[in-house]
């Protein structure tokens, strides 16, 4: 029931926004197509303004991941993540996820193939790729399109963001699914 | 912080690509990669224009300023440094509601409005604000109602209940966001994290030296 309803809110959003803006401007007396084209101007400055910032942080990601030091590093940390019962095939995929949603989507394909979406690994990896966005991404992107630079502590808040959510879903696949 | 992270990640990469023999690979990943990010930014042309046309609209109607007034006791509170009835909010609101939705289409351009709003508020153009990062947490924790790229790949894969996961992601992921946004409040008062003085005063400065030379 939920799923049906919030799907339905999720098709009906847009149309709905775009029937109701322009209705509603043109109550309040507002050249629509004026106003339009005078916003959409700014599109193509914004995209071409991003492009260094993600290249910056794409490539280095890219680099990093080609290297095979992901591998590495799930050797380093795994007695950290045994001690709190995280199962080590599902450590890749919990480290992925800030840095590529494309990688994570990948590991945690591998992952359902190899063990069953239904299994416990299945579902974890599952939660994983939902919980959190792909921090680095985003702050290239939206520092990237207003040029700043200096991002102060909004890196790190958005990294203890997303150790807080990968705790919480091995917490809650454990409690909901057991394992 | 990112000057150190982009560093850590470019000299790992090397040498632990010339270690394990995979050098090649990191070469060619440095190139795709390059080149990836400009399709995605090239991508985004369209879409980022429909979106900036529609909230132009909006913003003109004065709806956007009545979206902001509605989230006011929320917003107050969350970012005390904007006005209540400013057009970041209005912008910001919507962003996070099309997060929720997954409509991604329309959530990274709406998000992309809002930091432009917010930029208007910054004194000091090259450093994130507090409100920024506030923001930007929002976003990186990202609850979605229904991850419904992943329940795709369950469903390909023959799982008996794809969806069950929703639950779990959305326990997951408002937990995320709750610990990014206390993590910029308290971060944030941090000397190592604190807008530098320095860059403030220069800033007026230069605004009073052009003042006198008016």
């Amino acid at each position: 029931m939920f799923e049906r309803i919030i799907s339905f809110i999720s098709v009906w959003a847009i149309p709905f926004l775009l029937f109701l803006i322009p209705i509603l401007a043109m109550k309040n007396k507002v050249k629509v197509y004026e106003s339009f084209v005078d916003g959409a101007k700014g599109g193509f400055e914004v995209a071409v303004k991003i492009i260094p910032y993600l290249v910056a942080i794409l490539v280095a990601i890219g680099m990093f991941r080609a290297s095979g030091a992901m591998e590495l590093f799930v050797r380093f940390i795994s007695p950290v993540t045994d001690f709190i019962g995280m199962p080590a095939e599902a450590l890749p995929a919990a480290l992925m996820r800030p840095l590529s949603g494309s990688g994570t989507l990948g590991i945690a394909t591998e992952l359902m193939k190899e063990h069953g979406p239904d299994s416990f690994i299945g579902r974890l990896v599952s939660t994983f790729f939902g919980s959190t966005e792909t921090t680095f991404y985003v702050v290239a992107v939206y520092f990237g399109s207003v040029g700043v630079k200096k991002t102060r502590h909004a890196v790190p808040a958005g990294l203890i963001g997303d150790l807080a959510g990968l705790i919480a879903a091995l917490f809650i696949c454990r409690v909901v699914f057991g394992g | 912080m990112l000057n150190y992270i982009w560093f850590a990640l470019i000299i790992i990469a090397i040498i632990v690509g010339a270690i394990n023999g995979r050098i090649d690979e990191v070469t060619q990943a440095a190139f795709q990669y390059a080149e990836t990010s400009v399709n995605i930014a090239i991508g985004l042309i369209g879409i980022m224009a429909l979106w900036l046309g529609i909230m132009n609209i909006a913003q003109e109607a004065g709806l956007v300023k009545m979206l902001a007034r509605l989230i006011k006791p929320i917003s107050k509170r969350l970012f005390p440094e904007i006005p209540p009835e400013h057009p970041a909010m209005g912008a910001m609101v919507l962003n996070i509601a099309a997060n929720w939705l997954g409509l991604s289409n329309a959530a990274t351009p709406l998000g992309l409005k809002a930091m432009e709003e917010l930029q208007k508020l910054n004194e000091t153009k090259d450093t994130a604000t507090n409100a920024m990062a506030t923001f930007l947490a929002l976003n990186t924790g990202s609850i979605t109602l229904i991850p419904a790229t992943i329940i795709g790949v369950r469903l390909t894969l023959g799982s008996q209940n794809p969806a069950e996961i929703i639950g779990t992601t959305i326990f997951a992921s408002a937990f995320a966001t709750i610990f990014a946004v206390s993590a910029t409040k308290i971060l944030q008062r941090l000397p190592v994290f604190k807008m530098k003085e320095t860059d403030r005063s220069t800033a007026s400065i230069k605004n009073s030296d052009h003042e006198e030379g008016k």
